[in-house]
């Protein structure tokens, strides 16, 4: 059997690189949020932080180890399947991969050691501080590797001589037209992928009545957070899409399924809320659209318009059916969060948050949404950007090794193997952490605390009331 | 080569970073060495205690250490494209065997800790994730040093271009090279009866690491007549004739510090013997980046990229070299029985 050798090579690379974002997702912000805990138990001597910080410590260095060996595998990835990608815009990428490598991955990596293995070596204030940098390496490197995302979604700064990309400014490469709003919405996504992992595993030891102080303290932390960060994720979204919707305007035309042409160029643009685009016929079949909401959507106005897929050349369009749908499942998702925050939130007000099991049980779910949101969203930029690798530059047909299909296809299936094993246990062994909750660390200092307080004990026996099923 | 005004750069430049991605690739090569190193060791011990120790003495390390891995690959991208072009596809198969063994092993050190006591599979893991790394580590530099098949500025060769006997000796000895390393890093890092076996490890060892070296030193001049002709014509022979000397005197301090017991002096010569291999490699290939078409000089980054960069790595690299001393030194000192993970 025949294989096209850039379609293996997109699979490879697409599997991989969705494999590995799901750990920085997680790990940017748990290094964030250890980092802030320690802090705490620095500042207030409280116990309650020191546990949840060594607790979740073990979450991290599982999720850390999974995310560090996937990031090398890609990182390699550049050469041995993309060889003339690296070529023609090595000279603008690389550096920008390789300070990744000397501000970020050293610090990230090195300090790890002192942050797992160094608790009794050093003193507190000194594993606060490796906490710290791990934190700060993991943010650098979002950094870099969204400055060279975003440079190839939009290159500028550059000049191409003889099909090579230069570099002409490197302040105008790094901080490139779409990095700005690219870079707050995904260090967004991954406080709120983690936030929900935090106020999910909260939830669900609150409800298994395992450290409820500490869950308490988590599911509150959490949930401040999130109401502040999913709006604002609101906005950074809306910032991209019209940043997007300048530089990138056939990417916007396809995630919105957008065919436009004669006769649709004007007027006020409806919202399309379901379809299935069809691109042989260049339209959308069974579609179901809402009235001037996508001229409120991408123009902020009530009668605009954009250009449709149809204004654009078909050898530059890219594909339709995936770019619109995962920014659905984005958008969507979007809205579930900001609905469960915003009557959490509620809740809390009313001094009510810790008195419904419904609510809790519902959010002791949620701990998926942020991965499968960020993923959407990066489904959304990266296939949207075809049929190109870096826009206007290179095209992902003209980038690829000169690598036998063979080879490609037997390590895909070997990546799909060694990374179901992996994934599969990393899976199992971090739900048994959670499962076994902070105490297992050391006995649950906090509990026999509770008793002492006159308030909590009332508030306990609500617990168990709503524990044994309401 | 004419080396003025604008040119200094095009000539220099390159240079430099050749020097700057050797020395990532030789503190890869020691650093990651003795981690692999003791991960191949793991099979010769079957004892839990002993397991547990060999682990916890590299734990800290093995991530910072394996970053070199990543400024090695990445400097070579940025510093000399056109040769990661086509070094990258030609040895596609075992970068990627490779990459998928340090899948496994990395993922070991944590696995291994969390699913005691069920984690006889994540032994095997790390012992062999280790062992098949080190194994094509060798075999990517063997196949790169006998030559890449390259056409019109491509790699014009096919999928098993690098499966030559050469190539595969290669692998074996960096097994034997990282496996000496890790004995010599026990050595310095632990008591106990943990200690008289690393001791006793050392030895087949050393034997083969000395064999592997003594069968390049014959096989590579043999076969490929550029490097005959660099080592055994005058001028280049006045000065090269200290590299097999001080080779064989490190052999010798070597087997001394095994038979007395001496850790760091073991240790140390094994370092040395590696940097004097990596020498001989360099002085063999040199100019070749991609022997025996493409020099440095051809497959140099544009000199705006690699000044950029340049910028950033004369401070950084420094720094980072200060606070991975400073972890080490935090761990220094043997490892105390049953000190723990985590
Ligand atoms: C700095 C570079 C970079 C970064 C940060 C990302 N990608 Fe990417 N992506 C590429 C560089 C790239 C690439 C090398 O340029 C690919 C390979 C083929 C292609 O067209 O672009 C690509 C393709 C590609 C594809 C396949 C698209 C297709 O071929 O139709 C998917 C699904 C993703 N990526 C997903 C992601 C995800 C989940 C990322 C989150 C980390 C991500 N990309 C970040
Ligand atoms: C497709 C391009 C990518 C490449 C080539 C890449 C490469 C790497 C490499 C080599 C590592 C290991 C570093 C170490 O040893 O510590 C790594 C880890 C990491 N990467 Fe990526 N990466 C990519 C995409 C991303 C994106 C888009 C982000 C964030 C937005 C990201 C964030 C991180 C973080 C935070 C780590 C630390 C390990 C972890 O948290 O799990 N990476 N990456
Ligand atoms: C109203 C809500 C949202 C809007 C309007 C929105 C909008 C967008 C747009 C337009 C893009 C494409 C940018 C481009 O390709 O140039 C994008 C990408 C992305 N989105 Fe969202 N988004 C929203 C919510 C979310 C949420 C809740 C998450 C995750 C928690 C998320 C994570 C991402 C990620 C990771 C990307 C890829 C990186 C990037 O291009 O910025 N988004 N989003």
């Amino acid at each position: 059997m025949d294989f096209d050798p850039v379609i293996l090579a997109r699979i490879q690379f697409a599997f991989t690189v969705s494999f590995h974002i799901i750990f920085p997702s997680f790990t940017i912000g748990l290094a964030a949020w250890i980092a802030t805990l320690e802090g705490m138990w620095l500042w207030t001597k409280n116990d309650r932080y020191h546990l949840l910080a060594r607790f979740w410590t073990k979450v991290f260095a599982v999720s850390f180890a999974m995310g560090v060996v996937s990031g090398i595998v890609l990182s390699y990835q550049f050469g041995t399947n993309w060889s003339r990608y690296s070529e023609v815009v090595g000279n603008v990428v690389g550096p920008l991969i390789g300070y990744e490598v000397l501000t970020a991955f050293f610090l990230e990596a090195t300090f790890l050691g002192l942050m797992l293995f160094g608790w009794n070596r050093v003193p507190p204030w000194l594993h606060f501080v490796a906490c710290l940098a791990v934190a700060i390496g993991t943010t650098m490197s979002a950094f870099w590797i969204l400055s060279a995302n975003s440079w190839m979604q939009f290159p500028a700064g550059h000049e191409v001589r003889d099909g090579i990309a230069y570099p002409v400014d490197w302040l105008q490469i790094i901080f490139n037209p779409t990095f700005p709003t690219r870079f707050g919405h995904m260090l967004t996504g991954a406080y709120i992928t983690t936030a929900f992992v935090i106020f999910a595993t909260g939830a669900r030891w609150w409800l298994a009545g395992k450290a409820v102080d500490q869950a308490e303290t988590a599911v509150r932390m959490s949930l401040g957070l999130l109401v502040v960060l999913v709006p604002l994720q609101g906005f950074l979204g809306d910032a991209s899409g019209l940043s997007t919707l300048q530089h990138q305007p056939v990417k916007v035309a396809a995630m919105e399924a957008h065919w436009g042409g004669e006769g649709e160029t004007e007027g006020p643009m409806p919202w399309v809320l379901f379809a299935w685009p069809n691109e042989a016929e260049e339209r959308n079949d069974y579609q179901i659209t809402i009235p001037f909401v996508g001229s409120l959507i991408l123009t902020h106005t009530l009668d605009g318009t954009i250009k449709g897929l149809k204004d654009f050349p078909e050898e530059d369009r890219p594909p339709v059916v995936i770019p619109f749908f995962s920014f659905r499942v984005m958008i969507g998702l979007w809205g579930v969060m900001l609905l469960t925050v915003v009557y959490g939130a509620v809740q809390w007000r009313r001094g009510r948050l810790f008195a419904e099991g419904r609510y809790l049980r519902f959010v002791a779910m949620t701990w998926p949404i942020g991965f499968v949101a960020v993923l959407a969203g990066w489904f959304t930029t990266e296939v949207g950007r075809q049929p190109w690798v870096a826009t206007g530059i290179l095209r992902t047909v003209d980038a690829i090794s000169p690598v036998a299909a063979g080879a490609v296809l037997t390590t895909l299936v070997l990546f799909v193997l060694v990374y179901g094993i992996v994934f599969s246990a990393g899976i199992y062994y971090i739900n048994r952490l959670l499962a076994k909750g902070p105490q297992a660390a050391r006995g649950d200092v906090d509990d026999g605390a509770t008793a002492l307080r006159p308030l909590s004990a009332a508030h306990d026996a609500g617990r168990k009331a709503i524990q044994a099923g309401e | 080569m004419d080396v003025d005004g604008s040119l200094w750069f095009d000539y220099y430049l390159p240079l430099i970073w050749a020097l700057l991605i050797g020395t990532a690739i030789v503190l890869y090569v020691v650093l990651d060495g003795f981690d692999l190193g003791v991960g191949i060791l793991f099979p010769w011990t079957r004892h839990e205690a002993d397991r547990d120790q060999m682990m916890n003495s590299v734990a800290p390390f093995w991530d910072g250490n394996e970053t070199w891995l990543i400024l090695g690959g990445g400097g070579l991208w940025v510093a000399f494209p056109k040769a990661y072009a086509v070094i990258m596809p030609a040895v596609y198969l075992p970068v990627m065997f490779m990459l998928l063994a340090l899948v496994f092993r990395g993922v070991a050190f944590e696995f291994r800790f969390v699913s005691k006591p069920n984690h006889h599979w994540w032994d095997i893991a790390f012992a062999a994730g280790s062992t098949v790394a080190a194994f094509f580590q060798g075999v990517i530099l063997g196949a790169v040093v006998y030559g890449v098949t390259v056409a019109n500025g491509q790699f014009a060769g096919g999928p098993f271009d690098w499966l030559h006997p050469f190539a595969l000796m290669c692998g074996f000895g960096l097994v034997a090279g990282y496996g000496l390393l890790g004995a010599g890093w026990l050595m310095m890092r632990v008591e106990g009866p943990l200690y008289g076996k690393a001791r006793q490890w050392a030895v087949p060892l050393l034997g083969a690491l000395i064999v592997f070296i003594v069968a390049v030193s014959i096989w590579t001049p043999l076969a490929i007549p550029g490097i005959a002709e660099r080592w055994f014509t005058t001028p280049e022979i006045y000065w090269l004739w200290p590299v097999p000397l001080l080779t064989a005197l490190f052999a010798w301090t070597a087997i001394r510090g095994v038979y007395a017991g001496r850790g760091l002096q073991t240790f140390a010569s094994s370092v040395a013997l590696f940097l004097l291999c990596f020498a001989g490699l360099a002085i063999s290939v040199f100019p070749y980046l991609v022997p025996p078409t493409i020099t440095i000089w051809e497959a140099a980054a544009a000199p705006e990229s690699q000044l950029f960069l340049l910028l950033g790595a004369a401070p950084m690299v420094p720094i980072i070299l200060m606070y991975t001393g400073f972890v080490y030194w935090t761990f220094r000192g043997k490892l105390k029985p049953g000190e723990g993970y985590h």
